[in-house]
């Protein structure tokens, strides 16, 4: 050893040795323990007695639901929440070996994209026959498990109900300029633009959106839970939003603070419209009888019922016969428009026009 | 004594009279001409990684067909979103440029009251999500709207971006410069602006660079203010129309957006390399004395944290108070937290340990094949978040079998491509400053390379070492979008866990998150006020 090393190792109080080599070891021992420490419970995964679900639903419907269905079954789910347009690019890019075993979605269009891919497993006719058939795939690939239908809200104080529109088309009016709000980029815009599209034709539906975009300046928001707060908080005069937006943001922030109300389109009007929430098994799965399953649980009776029950989706369930009471106008007194889901199909058609229409 | 073979065809031997010049010039070549062969490896499979989400770009992209492709990029609607983001991106770099300089030398150089508080709550608002300043911003005042909302929202959100590698150029400034300059007559301002701003120039247009990267991926804007940029394009791709292809065309429009950027911060820096004068003992540079100034820059300073850090947090406060009662279950807090505090240390450390190689490469050895290595490296900066994700997602599932897809050390890989450019900043900006004769010293005295490297290099390097850690810690906390995609089935960071609440319109239970990153987020900035705090025993520092 050099004089002059061990004049620094004095200084220093330590062996000259410990060097990038140790630092080095220290370090990646730390990373080891870290990653594994991370991981969480992701290993749980490869049992056949587990499965995993992909869910762009709301959270608080999902967990319900899972912890009924593992309390049933003894199955285990592992969740992943994030937005359904994402999951369902996420689940194209993942390929052959996705991780997923169940999709399960607030929309119609999402699973009727990964139909078009080829990438849904046929679901069981049992399962499907729990529910009416107008709300699963015309293929047969998914199960639709509760719905919601789309209102006006308004803010009584900025309109009065009667001035509002009772059709949906009536929302090209000039005088309604500067009054509407609209989430264009929300799934639930789309639909009712792909019934208005087939109820009227291009021309005339790029026309109304034209008209919509300029009465909407201003107020274009990103999603429906701001059109919602920004209507209730007398931001912007009315909206068109899926009903159970309004009762949630009322279970949130208490029924004093609820200064806006809804009102339903015209009956059979382009604009009223269903929106089905619904799931599928996934073709690459290696779970598929515990994916069915719980696919069948979804629409079975417990499950309808906790959908159905109060303080949570606001959502309506649509099969095994239950139903919601108060304070939601009951699904069998609404009078929808008579589109099909196949016709709504992936609101590629509505995007298309969104776009045109400098929308989108 | 030993001598290097570098030293061998040296005239005069060190220390004689006469020694310098010959000495310096015969070295400068001779180091020129040396290639370093492992640095260049190791940038070059850096750069490779880096390139990764640039490779799945172009393989999308040419999925949908150049006619698709074409008919979506020349929309009118494209051009006006793109004059959006130009717009907003010019202004917003431009204010960060200015407020992050005048936050950075108010706290690093003069003596106005507080600075160490100062110096962490200055860094702070970087780690507030985009989704938390919405609760914010949005609800209190309804003129923060459109554009003139836009650009006050995101100054405060990102001139931190500017703040830290300034920060760290001027406390490890020599300054024996300005004190040439102001003997030699030239006024206090004069010297400021070219000897002072001129020796941060590096750093503070490696700021811009993030400030302009970060401004063009920004989506944030949109949510909180309503201001539509061409990124909302490639988010209405993914999320309306499930083209993913269309997505990555519209982001490759980006990516050529960047290189315009990229291109304007190379020729506005210039070549000119950083000297030292006299003595290469580090000085610490005097305060100065702001006198009657003091009040405004205190209140500079006061306005500046309160609007970035009071908004959002106020309405945490006032969303915990308010709140529902929902009862959502999640990940404990303790557990999110340590979850997020663990990605973000390794994430950083892996970040910086990737910037040092490119950073020696492009500092140390530059040239034209070098440099574009470098700059190529800033590309994915560019890029939002989910695109990153679904490029590691796709060449897991082709090349790997899907092995090690949504594990920890994946995404701790996304989180250091994701931000590596903050760190490679961070790191330039101080290796700029430490001067090359200090290693040649060392390696004269017999010491291998890489102990060279650690002992001199990484030492002079150190503020800019923790800079770049402190940044890309700060920017892992708020990851959301990459993290959705990526982090393994049940397990939940601050921000995923923030985000579970948030959708479900669980505010009371989203704001204590929203709250404790903000916490989590002080703790880098306080370690890196404390540790470089040179001059805290200085008298001359007091007052």
């Amino acid at each position: 050893m050099r004089k002059g090393n061990w004049l620094m190792a004095r200084r220093w109080g330590r062996a000259p040795r410990m060097t990038a080599a140790t630092l080095a070891a220290a370090g990646l021992m730390a990373a080891a323990t870290g990653c594994s420490a991370l991981s969480g419970s992701a290993s749980t995964s490869g049992s056949s007695n587990s499965i995993t679900l992909y869910s762009g639903q709301h959270p608080q419907t999902t967990q319900k639901l899972v912890a009924a269905f593992e309390k049933a079954t003894g199955i285990k789910v592992s969740v992943r929440s994030d937005d359904e347009d994402v999951l369902a690019a996420q689940i194209v890019t993942e390929g052959g070996h996705s991780p997923a075993d169940v999709f399960y979605t607030e929309n119609s269009p999402p699973l009727e994209f990964l139909q078009a891919k080829g990438l849904l497993s046929v679901v069981r006719s049992s399962t499907l026959a729990a529910a009416p058939s107008k709300y699963n795939s015309p293929q047969g690939d998914w199960v639709g498990v509760s719905a919601r239908v789309s209102v006006l809200i308004y803010n009584p104080r900025l309109i009065s109900k009667s001035q509002l529109p009772t059709s949906v088309m009536q929302l090209a009016d000039p005088k309604y300029q500067g009054k509407l709000a609209l989430a264009a980029g929300e799934t639930d815009f789309q639909p009712i633009v792909t019934s208005v599209l087939r109820a009227h034709g291009t021309a005339a539906t790029v026309k109304w959106l034209s008209a919509i975009k300029a009465n909407a300046a201003g107020h274009l928001y990103p999603d429906n839970e701001t059109v919602t707060s920004d209507v209730n908080s007398g931001s912007a005069a009315f909206g068109i939003i899926n009903q159970y937006y309004w009762y949630r943001l009322r279970a949130e922030i208490g029924a004093g603070a609820i200064h806006s109300k809804i009102a339903f389109f015209a009956p059979h009007d382009p604009g009223y419209v269903i929106d089905v929430s619904g799931a599928a098994a996934l073709k690459s799965s290696s779970h598929q009888a515990a994916a069915q399953r719980f696919l069948a649980f979804l629409v079975s009776r417990p499950a309808q019922e906790i959908i159905g029950g109060h303080s949570l989706s606001y959502e309506y369930p649509i099969a095994s016969g239950v139903t919601t009471s108060a304070p939601e106008t009951p699904f069998s007194q609404l009078q929808p428009n008579s589109i099909t889901l196949g016709d709504l199909g992936t609101g590629s058609a509505a995007v298309t026009l969104l776009r045109q229409a400098g929308l989108l | 004594m030993t001598s290097s073979p570098v030293l061998a065809q040296r005239g005069p031997e060190p220390g004689q009279p006469g020694a310098d010049g010959p000495v310096f010039v015969a070295a400068d070549k001779a180091r020129r001409a040396r290639r370093p062969r492992a640095l260049i490896a190791a940038a070059m499979l850096i750069a490779a990684v880096l390139a990764l989400p640039l490779i799945f770009l172009l393989i999308e992209a040419s999925g949908s067909g150049a006619g698709a492709d074409a008919r979506l990029i020349f929309r009118p609607l494209t051009a006006e979103l793109l004059w959006n983001t130009v717009r907003l991106t010019v202004v917003v770099t431009a204010l960060c440029a200015v407020i992050g300089t005048a936050a950075a030398w108010c706290i690093e150089r003069t003596n106005v009251p507080g600075r160490k508080i100062w110096a962490v709550l200055v860094v702070v608002p970087l780690a507030i999500p985009d989704f938390v300043v919405s609760f914010g911003w949005a609800s209190l005042w309804s003129w923060i709207h459109g554009f003139r909302g836009a650009v006050i929202v995101m100054t405060l959100a990102v001139y931190p971006l500017v703040y830290l590698p300034v920060a760290a150029s001027l406390r490890g400034a020599d300054p024996g410069q300005e004190e040439v300059a102001r003997s030699l007559g030239s006024g206090r301002v004069r010297t400021f602006v070219r000897i002072t701003l001129g020796q941060a120039r590096g750093a503070i247009l490696g700021g811009c660079l993030l400030v302009a990267m970060v401004m063009l991926a920004e989506y944030g804007a949109f949510e909180i203010v309503g201001y539509q940029t061409f990124t909302t394009e490639i988010f209405t791709e993914i999320n309306v129309a499930f083209s993913l292809p269309a997505a990555c065309a519209l982001a490759l429009v980006l990516v050529l957006l960047s290189l315009v950027v990229l291109a304007a911060e190379g020729s506005l820096r210039g070549r000119g390399r950083i000297s030292r004068s006299g003595a290469l003992a580090q000085r610490v540079p005097a305060p100065y004395r702001l006198g009657k100034a003091r009040i405004p820059a205190l209140a500079g300073l006061i306005a500046l944290t309160g609007l970035s850090l009071g908004v959002p947090v106020g309405s945490c406060l006032y969303w915990m108070a308010s709140g529902g009662r929902d009862s959502l279950t999640g990940v404990s807090m303790p557990m999110a937290a340590l979850t997020t505090a663990l990605y973000g240390l390794l994430s950083a450390g892996l970040a910086t340990l990737m910037a040092l190689p490119v950073a020696l490469l492009a500092v140390r050895h530059p040239g034209g094949a070098r440099r574009f290595l470098e700059r190529s490296t800033y590309l994915v900066l560019a890029m939002p978040g989910v695109v990153i994700a679904l490029a590691l997602s796709y060449f897991t599932e082709r090349y790997l079998g899907g092995f090690g897809y949504q594990t920890a050390p994946l995404l701790i890989l996304a989180y250091a491509i994701m931000f590596f450019p903050l760190a490679l900043v961070g790191v330039k900006a101080s290796l700029a400053r430490a001067p090359v004769s200090l290693d040649e010293v060392a390696r004269s005295l017999g010491q291998p390379r890489l102990k060279v490297l650690v002992r001199v290099t990484l030492r002079l390097t150190g503020p800019g070492l923790v800079a770049a850690f402190c940044l890309v810690f700060l920017s892992v906390i708020t990851e959301l979008t990459a993290t959705l995609i990526l982090i393994p089935t049940g397990v939940q960071t601050l921000a995923s866990q923030f985000w579970v609440y948030e959708t479900n319109l669980s505010y009371g239970q989203a704001a204590p998150f929203a709250l404790v990153m903000i916490a989590v987020a002080a703790i880098p900035s306080w370690v890196l006020g404390r540790f470089f705090d040179r001059g805290a025993a200085d008298p001359r520092m007091m007052t």
